[in-house]
């Protein structure tokens, strides 16, 4: 029986503070292994023929050195760039993941380490199997490697500051003159809600026609359960619009 | 409570850009130590932010805020309330002379587990050849080992050690970086609740015996301890410490009698692990030279006793430095 695989990793501070880590799944995290093998692969060959100048003063100590170099990055890349780069390697950055602990804390240098070693159990019997069955296993999609250094490997988002104004604009609201229905919408409309509305409403231009006032009509609908509309405030405004009141109104106050 | 957003992002902002530049600063520069003014700004920037978190989370507000928020508060979070010892400085001659034999000493039991498979495997080696002769091919499937022990002993001694001319950087490299390979194998192998490890050691164990009866049975003994013990002194016992590594990680995914959760019985034993590791990556290294550049050279080059005595030096070292290394520093952690 598997557990309920989590999307987020929710902490709980002392100050009693939740945030969320959202979790990267198995396959994100495959490609950004595959992206490391890559460049590692890439990154020997090229010390490989780096190191073969030594050859010109003894051929014994340019294998030597050859052999140590893949060596050294194979095992020591993820090592350094995770401890290097606050648990990231290239393939990491580029798929947008990094590993974190997963009690929230600062990640250790033993908790890097450990997790690139058991990477050797991860890998067998090829491509990961070991690794991959326990992070589809695991609820908080960890491998065995994560388990034991207690790490999760974390999705990164988008951070910036909202731009409202330019997302809701200035027109005039109907709903503002209105407190009382703007106190119960405050009160009503969920955050996952009205975030889902607003998302839809910044790219609503990325949005066929068609589908677009679908997908306002649904919005409409559902906002206009949520109080008693009085019959000026819904007339003769599109349902697009409508939602725009309800989100601007849920959002932003003016005073 | 109704929340002006962009008043309130606007007001809000000037504090989290400055606790954002402490985070950097302290993420950045491993050295970094904050002084008891800096501290407390921190702190009270840390929980000016959890509120403003804690006043938005439970409204309607723009996602992308509140993904904004959570985020700078995860990253102070994990910096205030981290009380594990950082890393901020490694010192490797330190943590191999002091804090490795202290590990090494700490986790005993799982050597002693790592130390009885690997001469249960050699005892049931040597027996198995001394019983039956005709199990060697089975017992040791590599090639240069097949052959009588004396022939080869008589070989290696008209040779002087020339076969391995203008190869020995090579050969040493590869026998380093194949050695720490298996031994890291062997400590990841600790996640399978320890068992893939009792068969690495277990064989490892049956390979050393069925070598070591066939050379002694053969009457080689002393070309036998020449032969292994510059190397083999640090290499076996490195190989062993792998295993004792691999049988911590098993204990505490076991976690028999334990009444703590996994999660914090792993933090309980990473540290030591990754002490272990780096250990026997080292002696791995030194085996590996000693391997190439001396075990590979006999009499006449090479006096077997001087082998040997250099082999038990080695030895004598090795036992000193986990019984006594670190003793000092044990002192001064235990006082600080």
């Amino acid at each position: 029986m598997t557990a309920k695989r989590l999307r987020v990793l929710a902490i709980r501070t002392p100050e009693g503070v939740v945030f969320s880590v959202p979790l990267a799944g198995p396959f994100a995290r495959f490609l950004a292994c595959a992206v490391d093998f890559a460049l590692i692969t890439a990154v020997s060959m090229f010390a490989g023929s780096v190191l073969s100048i030594f050859g010109l003063l003894s051929r014994d100590l340019a294998k030597a050195l050859a052999t140590l170099s893949y060596f050294v990055v194979s095992l020591g890349y993820a090592i350094a760039l995770e401890w290097g780069w606050r648990g990231q390697t290239v393939g990491k950055r580029l798929l947008r993941l990094r590993v974190v602990d997963a009690q929230g804390l600062r990640l250790q240098f033993h908790q890097v380490v450990v997790r690139n070693l058991l990477r050797y159990v991860d890998r067998l019997p090829l491509l990961y199997l070991v690794g991959g069955v326990a992070a589809l296993i695991s609820p908080r999609s960890q491998r065995l490697g994560d388990i034991a250094a207690g790490t999760v490997v974390a999705r990164i988002e988008e951070t910036g500051e909202p731009d409202l104004a330019q997302a809701l604009g200035d027109k005039y609201n109907s709903l503002r003159s209105r407190p009382a229905i703007v106190a119960r919408l405050r009160q009503r409309v969920s955050p996952a809600e009205a975030s889902v509305a607003l998302r839809a409403i910044m790219r609503r231009e990325q949005i066929d026609p068609e589908p677009r006032a679908r997908l306002f009509q649904e919005f409409a609908a559902r906002f206009r359960t949520l109080a008693d509309f009085p019959p000026e405030t819904v007339e003769d405004i599109s349902d697009e619009q409508f939602v725009r009141n309800v989100v601007d109104v849920v959002f932003r106050t003016r005073g | 409570m109704i929340i002006d957003l962009p008043r309130f992002v606007a007001s809000e902002r000037p504090y989290w850009d400055e606790l954002e530049g402490l985070l950097e600063k302290m993420e950045t520069d491993h050295q970094f130590s904050p002084d008891l003014a800096q501290a407390r700004r921190f702190h009270y920037l840390y929980q000016r932010a959890s509120a403003d978190l804690c006043q938005i989370s439970a409204f309607a507000v723009e996602p992308a805020t509140r993904r904004y928020l959570e985020s700078l508060v995860a990253r102070a979070y994990g910096e205030i309330n981290e009380t594990r010892r950082g890393e901020r400085k490694i010192r490797l001659v330190h943590w191999f002379v002091s804090v490795f034999p202290t590990v090494f000493r700490r986790r005993i039991g799982a050597f002693c587990v790592s130390l009885g498979l690997t001469v249960a495997g050699v005892a049931f080696g040597a027996a198995a050849i001394a019983i039956d002769p005709g199990a060697k091919p089975v017992l040791l499937p590599f090639p240069h080992l097949q052959g009588k022990p004396s022939e080869r002993v008589a070989w290696e001694e008209r040779h002087h050690g020339d076969e391995m001319s203008g190869r020995k950087a090579q050969f040493s490299t590869t026998l380093m970086t194949h050695n720490i390979q298996v031994s890291i194998t062997a400590l990841a192998m600790g996640m399978t609740f320890g068992f893939g490890t009792l068969v690495l050691l277990f064989y490892n164990g049956v390979i050393l015996g069925a070598v070591s009866a066939d050379y002694i049975l053969d009457g080689q003994g002393k070309f036998l301890c020449g032969w292994l013990l510059p190397h083999g002194v640090i290499e076996i016992p490195a190989i062993l410490v792998a295993g004792q590594a691999a049988f911590v990680l098993a204990q505490a995914l076991i976690g028999h009698g334990a009444s703590v959760p996994l999660a914090a019985r792993f933090r309980r034993v990473v540290p030591d692990v990754v002490t272990l590791a780096y250990g026997l990556a080292v002696m791995l290294v030194w085996a590996g030279i000693m391997e190439a550049f001396f075990s590979q050279y006999h009499e006449p080059v090479l006096p077997y006793a001087v082998k040997i005595s250099i082999g038990l030096a080695e030895f004598g070292g090795l036992c000193l430095l986990l019984t006594a290394g670190g003793r000092g520093w044990m002192e001064t952690e235990a006082g600080s």
